[in-house]
């Protein structure tokens, strides 16, 4: 159920992202979904991609500190008040949300949430006690 | 203006017997009473006995800080601790700190050693004197207190910073003396004039600065700005705290109370004597000092003699004001860090030898220690709120080894230039 992301620590200097988009894409690696959040002097940029290890290996080898979590796929139908419903049912079960971020998936008419959580099992459980689908890595590079 | 004339203005060949007797009296003492002086003076076949004159000194071994750290925290004491009325530390934690004892004799000469400094800048018992100094581990507060009452003068003692707070006590009570670092003075000024105060309608006549490095630009500024004298006074806890060296209303160059301290000035390479007039660092014998008697310590100030007669009539050679060290250490807001502190507790946090840079800057007459760290996968995050309180948690640690508040910035890895040498890893850009 777990999908695997990868963070890279960047400073806040101009091109840091493009190089990093770069060399992903002159190694192949397709990025799903990407996330950045930042503060004046750093910032934290999140990748899922088709090749986990391989992101990783390539952007420690360009000097980048690469980070690797586990974070949740719920995919939910393209639609107002979609990811309302997931949060709201997580809410109910007192689940805490450290950070999150969101693709439209075009051909299925879907959206992915990728979710970060403390409780990261507490939150597997809820979510598929509420029927919500999680998706594994190859599923959401498969999109 | 003398506190002890005829001590101050001893002819120097009776100064030269009194520092003699002196010197082979506390040779004898501390030969027998601190096994650290005991073996390293039996290893070199040394004592108090075989000193005939001042130039035997240059026999003795030396004393040097990582010293006083191997044998925290009383190793080097030379009287029983119940004999000890008080003690003094440098910050740190054990293996940095540096512990420093008195005795009630300790006490009483200190406070007069300070009474001197404070009467040669110009300083009387009808003075106001407020004491802008920490009070507590750190000598400055105390030391300058116990001076100041022993002059007679009348005591504020309200330690240091709330900038705002000390103006207002200045105005209130009339304060005629300030005691504090120089660049604390520049930042009262730089309050007044937020606050609209105008320094020349304050009671403000005289200023006694140290603790920290200072310019002749810098004396200039403060005069011009606070409408008063400034004067170096220099000390350092290992051998007292202030009351070593102080300048008299001359201004130029500060007389070291060389009754109570033996001074050379030195190659710290070669540790040879540098010649008269020349810079070397400054290296101290305490004369009197009973619960805490040193031979030969290595300051790591960098000084020069002034070996010309002052006109004020002293007999005590001047030094001039302290021109920088011989090693790395910074001092920051009036607190001495060494990097090696810093590396030690980022050590501690990343589990592996850091790669860091410290940059010092004076920022509105403030001191800012930048403490630039390279983030490696076991000091990152994915999240930003544990990254953020990861950063919190090293300046707190920081903050609480070293007694300064530090900002932490954190970098890509690889990004700081690598460097043998760990004065490299300091950039101070601080202009005196």
């Amino acid at each position: 159920m777990l999908v695997e992301q990868i963070a890279v620590f960047l400073e806040n200097k101009s091109g840091r992202l493009a190089e990093i988009t770069a060399i992903l894409a002159e190694n192949d690696t397709n990025i799903r979904a990407l996330s950045v959040a930042d503060t004046a002097d750093f910032g934290i940029l999140r990748l899922i991609v088709n090749d986990v290890e391989k992101a990783r290996t390539i952007l420690q080898e360009a000097g980048f500190t690469v980070g690797k979590t586990n974070v949740l796929a719920v995919e939910v139908v393209d639609k107002t008040g979609g990811l309302a419903t997931v949060l709201k049912s997580l809410h109910n079960a007192g689940i805490n949300v450290e950070y999150m971020y969101a693709f439209v998936n075009k051909s299925g008419g879907n959206a992915v949430l990728i979710f970060r959580f403390e409780k990261m099992d507490e939150a597997i459980d809820v979510l598929q006690k509420d029927g919500f689908t999680l998706l594994s890595g190859e599923q959401v590079c498969a999109l | 203006m003398y506190w002890e004339q005829e001590k101050e203005c001893l002819p120097r060949p009776q100064l030269e017997k009194l520092q003699l007797e002196r010197l082979k009296n506390t040779l004898a003492r501390v030969g027998t009473t601190v096994p650290f002086y005991r073996n390293t003076f039996s290893k070199l076949k040394i004592g108090a006995g075989k000193v005939k004159s001042l130039d035997d000194l240059r026999r003795l071994p030396f004393t040097t800080k990582q010293d006083l750290r191997d044998n925290y925290p009383y190793g080097l004491f030379a009287i029983p601790l119940r004999d000890v009325v008080r003690i003094h530390s440098s910050s740190g934690t054990t293996g940095m700190a540096t512990v420093v004892g008195y005795s009630r004799n300790d006490i009483i000469n200190w406070s007069n050693l300070v009474a001197r400094i404070l009467c040669g800048a110009g300083v009387t018992a009808d003075d106001m004197i407020q004491i802008a100094f920490g009070y507590g581990l750190f000598t400055g507060g105390f030391g300058l207190h116990y001076g100041a009452e022993r002059l007679g003068a009348s005591v504020i003692p309200i330690s240091a910073g709330n900038t705002k707070r000390q103006i207002q006590i200045m105005q209130d009570f009339k304060t005629t003396a300030l005691v504090c670092t120089p660049s604390y003075a520049l930042k009262m000024a730089d309050v007044m004039m937020d606050m609209g105060i105008n320094p020349n309608g304050l009671s403000l006549r005289f200023g006694l600065f140290g603790a920290e490095p200072w310019s002749e630009a810098m004396r200039t500024e403060i005069d011009a700005r606070l409408g008063i004298r400034a004067s170096d006074n220099y000390g350092l806890s290992e051998i007292m705290g202030p009351g070593v060296a102080g300048e008299c209303q001359e201004c130029n160059g500060l007389h070291v109370n060389e009754d109570h301290f033996l001074i050379e000035v030195l190659d710290p390479d070669n540790l040879e004597p540098v010649a008269p007039g020349e810079v070397g660092e400054l290296v101290i014998t305490t004369l009197t000092k009973e619960a805490f008697p040193v031979i030969r310590y290595r300051t790591r100030d960098l000084t020069r003699l002034l070996p010309e007669p002052c006109p004020c009539g002293r007999t005590f050679v001047r030094i001039h004001r302290m021109m920088g060290r011989s090693d790395d250490m910074l001092i920051i807001k009036g607190v001495n860090v060494f990097p090696t502190q810093i590396e030690a507790i980022l050590f501690e946090i990343e589990g592996t030898e850091p790669h860091y840079r410290l940059i010092v800057e004076r920022e509105n007459n403030e001191d800012k220690l930048t403490v630039m760290v390279e983030v490696v996968e076991s000091i990152f995050f994915d999240a930003m709120k544990k990254q953020r309180a990861f950063m919190d948690m090293i300046k707190k640690k920081m903050a609480s080894e070293l007694g300064i508040g530090v900002n932490v910035k954190l970098v890509e890895e690889r990004t700081l230039d690598r460097f043998d040498g760990k004065g490299d890893r300091v950039i101070d850009k601080r202009q005196l």
